[in-house]
């Protein structure tokens, strides 16, 4: 279990404002982590602490494949992102590289920016007194999450680690 | 009193019977063309101003060419500025039709003008005998208001041209040579100007590449006698000329060099200065990884021209980007309709918008850390085509195309 | 019981029946990687610990998004591909040839029944010769080239079915944009998107490009249509048994399922700043605008050109207005100039760039600033995707973009 202060966000957060292209080519994530968000709050990055969370509403990282926003969401610090739903392309990619999204259809509607909420993954989050199911991930996800990410799976494969 | 052409024109925009090197006079300036390089910071000076007004605003053109299509925010907030500016003063304006000076060759320039650019290769106004020389912002800004300026009128160094160039050989090779000889500041404040038989073999192409690179030795201006040539091309574009001027045959000169056409080589000029010149053939040890054919210096139709005959039915060694921009749009015309634009594309080049692309280091085909570019742009200077760590070397069409194919610097006949 | 299209496809790549919600391990045809993600890919592909790539002939990089580079630090991404194809003996790079989605069925490498995986979200644009092709993201990528394998889950479908002819002014973007309106921006997501009708029957490869390349757009993970003769001319494939095998079977389990009639379809633009805001362009006629965009891997393509070039001919773009049009290819920029195309545009004063993504990849080929309007062809108009989040993009077909440029102001063809 862990606790986390809220930044909210709406439905439709598309690649494009987690992480302009402009900035994409930047040869290490940390360069990008100031332009995070950019486009739609500028300040954004510069207040996310490490271990806050996200909060969202339908089709969180909708667009590219562009696999730089979910690893400068990590980069952040942040330690999750709850949303309605999720693109897929963004989905898989967070996972891959170890980023913990939650689906969770009532919270984003119930809850405001600075609260804080304790998650207890797989199973619930309470925020203000309230508590939310939330599910599980699939077996072959979940591998993956616990090994750190593909790539950490992949070093597995090859015996590397 | 004998004079230079220089003296002529500045005499005549000063409203005097005479005047002489040395001397400082108050000008009438007859046009003043701006770009999107600096036009921005001109607008911002002027609304700066107690009582903004503009003395004549037929005298200006106004063209968007550095950075079209636009590559960043920033560029684009300055090309809205301009063009709205533009509208709002009824400035005649250009956006996207081509590089300023070859779009001030096409439609502006007439013989015994006075033409100030906010752009160091003004100059190139020279070869239909016109004085064109860059200017400052600031400079800019007073002659748009007051409708003149002060100048310096200058010394002139002549250069008499002999004879014919060999085939191969090309009006840049000639120019750079010259600035080989004379060094890059060998002709500061002074007209560079040009005469003599060997000139009346160039063309009008030739002699834009020739004047539009005399900034690169120092140089004010250049100047050209307007012959057949010159009226043909004036014709052909609808113009007469304002005033033909040549220097009196006794006029005095600073210095005056006798030029022998035929010994000219195919040159290059290495990094990182426009005069450190070589043999294009002493260079093949020189790997490339960008090629560009264009620029105000380089970039009309018979520049294509060679360009597309030494390229034609080979390839673009395939680690070489070569990017290939007509001047104008005019010539992106005349080269879609000779069939010399697929040429370039079949081979494997890549044809741009008319712009300044490569040539200007921003916007198109910015070269990285270590690369090399060769290129008939107009300045080699070290971070001119992107990376500061990179290396230009400049050279003819010719040389450029063949050096696209072979992937290391070489001349058409080797390749 | 039927099948899907895409059920079809898969089963017969894995060798046995297949149904929506499996997760099954593909084996991969196609693996295409852009020049955005190269150094990002290499990267992962090392860490990762792998040696080889499980099929140099399946790989395929494309340099297309900084070209011409824009930035110091772009041609990097080219030497770290060429470095990378040199080292493990890559067959195909494309280093100056036009978009990834155009090249990938153009240079024929995907073909129906395929599967094709891309660093790009808009690969689901092979869907259009019936390849199940989807983007990723670089770290599976990577995977992907060590294990030539990838795991998916066996998608839902959602057919959509249009019949009837279309009107004279509406191209497959008003089709595919108003689906996206309908279906919401999410409203496909982890779907697949299967057309069929004879509406769909009588559309060119390239227009079905058009759709099957938006359909991302609506979160589907791809987009499909059953190979016909013109799929096979296309590719150059002869039309035989297996490939007429390969449709959505009538009896098959859909999610949903939309029926349209083509004649019930009129021009219409996506609105800022979502591909799912869509309205009539009637609606927005007298919205004035600074520039249009003709290009990318939706509508960059010669039919496209030829749709603008009709309409701007013998007329010019409005006054302080500007037209980019950057082709898909080179082979689509040389048909039209072989075919008169390109002069018409030029004549009409629009600005022809080399192919490439320009404008839509948003690092150069036409940026904008802010309070400026912009009627583009390409996929997304997100909040800031062409300069400024102050610039107001509009999506529409190649026919609304020649009429809006002449009128300098949003209008119907």
């Amino acid at each position: 279990m862990f606790s986390a202060k809220i930044w909210k966000l709406g439905d439709d957060i598309d690649t494009d404002i987690i992480l302009p292209t402009e900035y994409l080519a930047f040869e290490t994530v940390q360069e990008m982590k100031p332009y995070a968000f950019s486009p739609l709050r500028p300040d954004l990055a510069s207040k996310i602490q490490p271990g806050d969370m996200i909060v969202a509403g339908n089709n969180f990282g909708c667009g590219s494949s562009r696999e730089q926003a979910p690893e400068v969401v990590k980069a952040l610090g942040v330690s999750c992102i709850v949303a309605k739903s999720y693109a897929r392309i963004f989905f898989r990619n967070a996972i891959n590289n170890g980023l913990l999204l939650i689906e969770q259809p009532d919270l984003f509607d119930e809850v405001s920016e600075g609260d804080i909420a304790e998650v207890t993954p797989g199973k619930e989050i309470k925020v203000n007194g309230k508590s939310y199911d939330i599910a599980s991930l699939p077996d072959n996800l979940t591998e993956i999450l616990e090994a750190g990410g593909l790539v950490k799976a992949m070093r597995k494969r090859n015996g590397l680690d | 009193m004998a004079m230079t052409m220089a003296e002529k024109i500045i005499a005549a925009a000063a409203g005097k019977e005479s005047c002489k090197a040395g001397d400082i006079e108050t000008v009438t300036v007859d046009k003043m063309m701006s770009n999107d390089g600096t036009t921005h910071l001109t607008i911002d000076m002027y609304n700066n101003l107690k009582n903004p007004h503009i003395a004549d605003v037929s005298k200006l053109v106004w063209i968007i060419d550095h950075n079209i299509p636009a590559d960043s925010p920033k560029t684009a907030a300055s090309h809205k500025k301009m063009r709205e500016f533009a509208k709002e003063n009824g400035i005649t304006f250009y956006e996207g039709e081509g590089v300023c000076h070859q779009i001030m060759m096409e439609n502006h320039v007439r013989p015994g003008e006075l033409i100030f650019g906010a752009d160091s290769h003004t100059c190139a106004y020279g070869a239909l005998g016109a004085f064109g020389t860059g200017v400052g912002c600031t400079d800019y800004l007073y002659s748009i208001v007051t409708g003149t300026s002060w100048l310096l009128v200058p010394e002139t160094i002549r250069f008499n041209l002999h004879g014919s160039l060999k085939p191969g050989v090309y009006a840049r090779d000639l120019i750079l040579t010259i600035i080989g000889k004379i060094s890059a500041n060998g002709a500061n404040y002074k007209a560079m100007e040009f005469a003599g038989e060997g000139l009346h073999d160039l063309s009008i192409a030739d002699r834009i590449a020739i004047c539009n690179l005399c900034v690169e030795a120092g140089a004010k201006t250049a100047l050209m006698e307007v012959d057949d040539v010159a009226m043909d091309y004036l014709k052909e574009h609808g113009r007469e000329p304002k005033a033909i001027f040549k220097s009196d045959d006794d006029a005095e000169f600073s210095e005056v060099y006798d030029i022998d056409l035929s010994e000219i080589e195919p040159i290059v000029a290495k990094p990182h200065f426009v005069d450190n010149i070589a043999p294009a053939k002493d260079c093949s040890d020189v790997k490339i990884d960008e090629a560009f054919l264009g620029s105000c210096n380089n970039g009309r139709i018979e520049d294509l021209r060679v360009g597309a005959a030494v390229i034609k039915g080979k390839h673009v060694h395939p680690k070489v980007r070569f990017f290939v921009v007509p001047a104008s749009r005019a010539v992106y015309k005349q080269a879609l309709k000779e069939g010399l634009l697929d040429i370039f594309m079949e081979a494997g080049a890549m044809v741009m918008n008319p712009n300044c692309s490569v040539c200007w280091g921003a916007c198109q085909g910015v070269i990285g850390e270590g690369e090399t570019l060769i290129s008939t742009g107009t300045r080699n200077f070290k971070g001119r085509a992107g990376h500061k760590d990179s290396f230009v070397y400049l050279a003819s069409a010719a040389t450029v195309a063949a050096s696209a194919v072979a992937g290391y610097i070489t001349v058409a006949e080797d390749l | 019981m039927g099948y899907t299209l895409v059920e079809k496809i898969i089963a017969k790549k894995v060798g046995h029946e297949v149904k929506p919600g499996d997760i099954v391990t593909v084996p991969v045809d196609w693996c295409m990687i852009d020049d955005i993600m190269v150094p990002f890919a290499v990267q992962k592909f090392e860490e990762m610990g792998f040696d080889k790539v499980y099929d140099p002939e399946k790989v395929v990089l494309i340099y297309d998004h900084f070209l011409p580079a824009t930035q110091t630090d772009d041609s990097r991404h080219f030497r770290v591909g060429d470095e990378f194809a040199e080292k493990y003996g890559l067959k195909h790079v494309h280093r100056t040839d036009g978009i990834c989605h155009q090249l990938m069925t153009e240079a024929g490498y995907v073909k129906p029944g395929d599967i094709a995986f891309g660093t790009d979200s808009h690969t689901v644009t092979y869907g259009c010769v019936g390849a199940f092709s989807t983007g990723i993201g670089y770290t599976e990528m990577a995977g992907i080239l060590g294990t030539g394998q990838l795991w998916i889950k066996v998608p839902e479908t959602i057919k959509i079915e249009i019949d009837g002819t279309l009107p004279g002014n509406v191209t497959s973007k008003d089709i595919i944009l108003r689906i996206i309106g309908d279906l919401t921006a999410s409203g496909a997501t982890y779907n697949s998107l299967e057309f069929t009708g004879s509406t769909v029957d009588a559309m060119s490869v390239a227009s079905r490009m058009t759709i099957s390349n938006m359909s991302v757009e609506a979160g589907a993970k791809c987009g499909l249509f059953a190979p016909d003769d013109k799929t096979c001319d296309y590719c150059k494939i002869p039309y035989d048994d297996e490939i007429k095998d390969l449709h959505g079977d009538d009896n098959a389990s859909y999610a949903k399922i939309l029926r349209y009639r083509a004649e019930d379809f009129v021009p219409v633009c996506a609105c800022p700043s979502l591909v799912d805001n869509i309205k009539p362009v009637s609606e927005l006629k007298g919205t004035k605008v600074d520039q249009v965009f003709l290009g990318s891997c939706t509508n960059g393509r010669l039919e496209d050109l030829r749709t603008a070039a009709t309409i701007l001919k013998g007329k010019h773009i409005a006054p302080y207005v500007k037209m980019i049009v950057t082709p898909a290819s080179r082979k689509i920029y040389r048909a039209a100039l072989a075919d008169g195309t390109l002069e018409i545009l030029s004549d009409a004063g629009a600005i022809i760039t080399t192919p490439g993504c320009g404008l839509c990849c948003g690092r150069g080929g036409g940026i904008l600033s802010d309070g400026e309007v912009v009627v583009a062809t390409n996929n997304r108009n997100f909040l800031g995707r062409m300069g400024t989040s102050k610039v107001q993009i509009y999506l529409a077909s190649p026919a609304t973009a020649a009429a809006t440029a002449i009128a300098g102001e949003i209008t119907e063809a």
